[in-house]
């Protein structure tokens, strides 16, 4: 038996407008900027990979299934800025066919910092996911499938989920397959899906890539590779973005008649079928413990958190976000809670990176700064503005008192 | 060809293959010495700006490549001149000297010509004349009647270029290859006499140095200079740029050959000072193409952000009088101070006493200074109308005008340690890829491309 999982990330940070020490308002983030990326990605990705979703579920009457984690910070853009897509999700959702994930709402690295604040996170895109979409869901990934134990106590601690969706790392999984269902240290009944990275990369990264040997691509090949795990394994956790479909790879890739023709291969063989994240936990068994002592992630060939906190800058400007929260908390001011929020997605701290940014890589593509440092003194300059804003607001909130 | 262990990104591939040079010239054939003859007007230790520094990175590299140079230049010294003899003289030569520069015959024509003459420098040179070319003068031929250099520096340079092609009637050599505007009318009578290929090498142009207000003459010798070349090497894409909006040049006739730095392995920067208030630095020339005045504007607005900073402006220059009148009418007299022309160990302890080295040049062809600061682990703002520009990433940049943003980032490297020290580790890193070997290597595809043309 091999059930195809699928599950697609979406996710739109809110970028900061450039914000020097000069500048004193509040109003941190580029709106125009923000509005016309969400618009370009729901044009050329959200909408048409919907549609084609919605008519594959429809052809198939039920034996193809999905699965999404939408992010708060981009739902909200979606609503503000590209409502057709959101309509889009939610017809999606009226399948039935069609499972939502959970997440930190601020697509955020709390799960680091602050146990509260990432328990708090949570249930704000458990609510919105509910609101949006008339499910609870019972599946949880973290930011950039960030993992290790703590996590996995975490997630226990909150309760409510049979799984959590993270990478296959090889350092992790030794000689073991991400082919089967693993449980997460310390606990009876959380249940680990781990990411085929091989396979899902070969959609994602490797699609369009001329000089990989297997270009170009088709579905009858790819689904043979799917039918190879029939024997060795339970399921194909195939993760990605869901902008692989016509942002990353474009439309003229062909990605999206791969895409169209994939469940006619897969489902020739009769062994295979599609499954959502939970139907896989409750289906299958666990085969063993995965430790996580280390942190892990889906980022770069390292995966690891080095993309978000691999220099003194990303280090200095994560340790000050969450340094100021009780503060921003104590202040008990919407705006001021809500902006210090949406400056913890983790895009913010991505852009510091500097890892590779001397050989011009990948980041740069995703990075809307010239450089690391450029984005790093952004950042502090519009927390220092936050600060002061709970500065001042306690303050009122001190002399009210009096 | 011979390979570098640094090539690194500064080498593009270059479409001529040497396999088909073999059959028509013997200018790519295994173990053919290229013979160039170079004309410069500045070689180590006298030097006044980063022209001298780089055809001594240059020269040594390709001597190490083992392209073989003539490299003739105008000298004009005080004292010290006993070591820069050691260097010309294939005589006598400490040894480590003689092995890299084994390839490279020196040849010196007595001329006051300097890049960079002000009125202090050119009364320096007007008396101390006698005294330097006695000192000098390496072939008494070509030394006579040189007491009567008059005061006009465009007869100085055609004098030059006689003298220096009738040097070239007598050596043998297969391409000339002319530094910046005062040797190109030298390397075009040169290479006019010889019939060989010219190459000219832009370190900068008249715009760099006078912005709008140009020098119609000098304009014309190296528009001139441009033209006759068959090939023209520019130090950056900023100044290919410049090259062909300012020039009219061909596109396709300019190569850009970023330069490179001299990397000392062994050198370890000494410890920072510790002081109470945090230093930036300004190191150069303050004149116009330096852009000091964006730099005190910057500096002001600096202040009203954050209170325990100096500004320190170290160099000399034309417009110094006028910055310190400017600091003062601003009121930021006590935060701005101007140490002059710093040498040596100075130089190194402003290093270290420096938080940030700040560039912020109007327009900058390459721009090696902030080379030297991150070498001496300071972290460096640079503005982007600098050829350093494009190829250091682990600076922070902006345009020499936006003294708003300049302020900014001044403002957030002396707030924030972790900024600093990023970028002080990078940089570091980064700059040690930064190498002569291959700029040498570069150019000497360069002549084998002409050559196979005109050969």
């Amino acid at each position: 038996m091999a059930s195809v999982c699928f599950y697609f990330q979406v996710h739109q940070p809110n970028r900061l407008r450039d914000y020097t020490i000069f500048d004193s308002d509040s109003n941190y983030f580029d709106e125009n900027k923000n509005a016309q990326i969400c618009r370009k990605v729901a044009e050329k990705c959200y909408l048409p990979a919907n549609s084609l979703m919605l008519e594959l579920i429809r052809k198939y009457k039920g034996r193809f299934k999905i699965s999404y984690s939408i992010t708060g910070v981009l739902l909200e853009q979606l609503e503000m800025y590209a409502p057709e897509a959101l309509k889009s999700f939610q017809e999606l959702a009226e399948t039935g066919c069609v499972e939502f994930i959970a997440e930190t709402y601020y697509h955020s690295l709390s799960s680091l910092y602050s146990e509260q604040e990432f328990a708090e996170q949570i249930i704000l895109h458990k609510q919105a996911i509910q609101r949006l979409f008339g499910q609870t869901p019972r599946v949880f990934r973290n930011t950039e499938l960030i993992y290790n134990n703590d996590i996995a106590e975490v997630i226990g601690k909150i309760g409510g989920f049979s799984a959590i969706i993270t990478e296959g790392v090889d350092r992790i999984l030794g000689h073991r397959s991400p082919n089967f269902v693993y449980r997460a240290t310390g606990s009876s009944d959380l249940k680990l899906l781990l990411k085929n990275y091989r396979l899902s990369d070969d959609i994602a990264f490797r699609f369009s890539n001329h000089d990989w040997s297997e270009w170009p691509l088709h579905a009858p090949k790819f689904a043979s590779w799917v039918n190879d795990v029939n024997g060795c394994g339970f399921v194909v956790n195939l993760f990605m973005d869901y902008e692989t479909f016509g942002e990353h790879q474009w439309e003229s890739t062909g990605i999206f008649n791969f895409l169209r023709h994939l469940p006619q291969e897969i489902l020739k063989h009769r062994d295979n079928d599609f499954k959502t994240p939970s139907e896989v936990a409750a289906a299958y068994d666990d085969s063993d413990v995965v430790d996580v002592p280390h942190t892990i992630s889906w980022a770069d060939i390292e995966r690891d958190i080095s993309a978000w906190r691999g220099n003194k800058m990303q280090h200095n400007a994560l340790a000050e976000i969450y340094r100021l929260e009780k503060t921003v908390k104590d202040t008990e001011d919407e705006g001021i809670i809500s902006d210090w929020r949406k400056l913890q997605t983790s895009d913010h701290f991505y852009y510091m990176c500097t890892k590779w940014f001397a050989d011009g890589d990948v980041h740069k593509y995703f990075n809307p700064y010239e450089s690391p440092y450029d984005s790093y003194i952004n950042f502090m300059n519009v927390l220092d503005n936050l600060s002061s804003r709970c500065r001042t607001a306690l303050c009122g909130k001190q002399n009210v008192l009096l | 060809m011979r390979e570098f262990p640094c090539l690194g990104f500064l080498c593009e591939p270059i479409e001529l293959s040497i396999e088909n040079l073999n059959h028509i010239t013997p200018y790519g054939k295994q173990g053919y010495k290229m013979k160039v003859f170079m004309l410069g007007w500045e070689f180590p230790p006298f030097i006044s700006g980063g022209l001298g520094t780089a055809c001594y990175g240059l020269t040594k590299a390709m001597s190490q490549a083992g392209t073989e140079i003539t490299f003739v230049l105008p000298t004009l010294t005080d004292g010290g001149s006993v070591d820069y003899m050691k260097i010309l003289n294939a005589e006598g030569v400490s040894s480590s000297e003689n092995t890299e520069f084994k390839n490279v015959r020196f040849i010196t024509v007595t001329s006051p010509l300097k890049p960079y003459l002000s009125s202090q420098t050119r009364k320096f040179f007007a008396k101390n004349e006698k005294k330097c070319e006695k000192i000098c003068s390496f072939d008494s031929n070509f030394s006579k009647n040189e007491q009567n250099y008059g005061e006009n520096i465009y007869e100085q340079v055609n004098k030059y270029a006689e003298k220096v092609s009738q040097i070239a009637d007598v050596e043998s050599f297969d391409v000339v290859h002319s530094h910046d505007w005062m040797t190109f009318p030298a390397g075009v009578a040169a290479a006019q006499n010889s019939g060989k290929p010219l190459v000219v090498h832009v370190h900068s142009t008249e715009f760099d140095r006078s912005g709008e207000n140009i020098n119609q003459t000098i304009y014309d010798i190296e528009r001139q200079g441009m033209y006759e070349a068959q090939k023209i090497v520019a130090v950056s894409n900023y100044t290919r740029n410049m090259i062909i909006n300012r020039y009219g040049v061909e596109p396709d006739k300019i190569t850009v050959v970023h330069n490179g730095i001299e990397n000392d392995d062994n050198f370890t920067p000494e410890k920072s000072i510790e002081k109470l208030d945090k230093i930036v630095l300004f190191l150069g020339r303050i004149t116009f193409q330096k852009g000091p005045d964006y730099f005190i504007a910057a500096a002001k607005k600096v202040l009203e952000k954050i209170s325990n900073v100096k500004f320190v402006m170290a160099g000399d220059g034309d417009m110094m009088h006028r910055m310190i009148e400017y600091a003062a009418e601003l009121g930021i007299g006590y935060k701005v101070f101007f140490t002059k022309f710093l040498r040596g160990a100075n130089v190194e302890k402003m290093y270290r006493m420096a938080d940030l080295y700040v560039m912020p040049s109007v327009s900058e062809p390459f721009g090696i200074a902030p080379l030297e600061a991150v070498k001496n682990n300071v972290p460096v703002l640079i503005s982007k109308q600098s050829g350093i520009a494009e190829i250091l990433v682990n600076a922070l940049k902006v345009d020499f005008w936006d003294v708003n943003q300049m302020a900014n980032k001044i403002t957030a490297a002396l707030k924030h340690s972790p900024l600093r020290e990023t970028l002080r580790e990078n940089s570091r890193n980064e700059t040690r890829k930064f190498c002569w070997g291959s700029a040498a290597s570069k150019i000497n595809e360069i002549y084998k491309q002409i050559l196979t043309v005109t050969g």
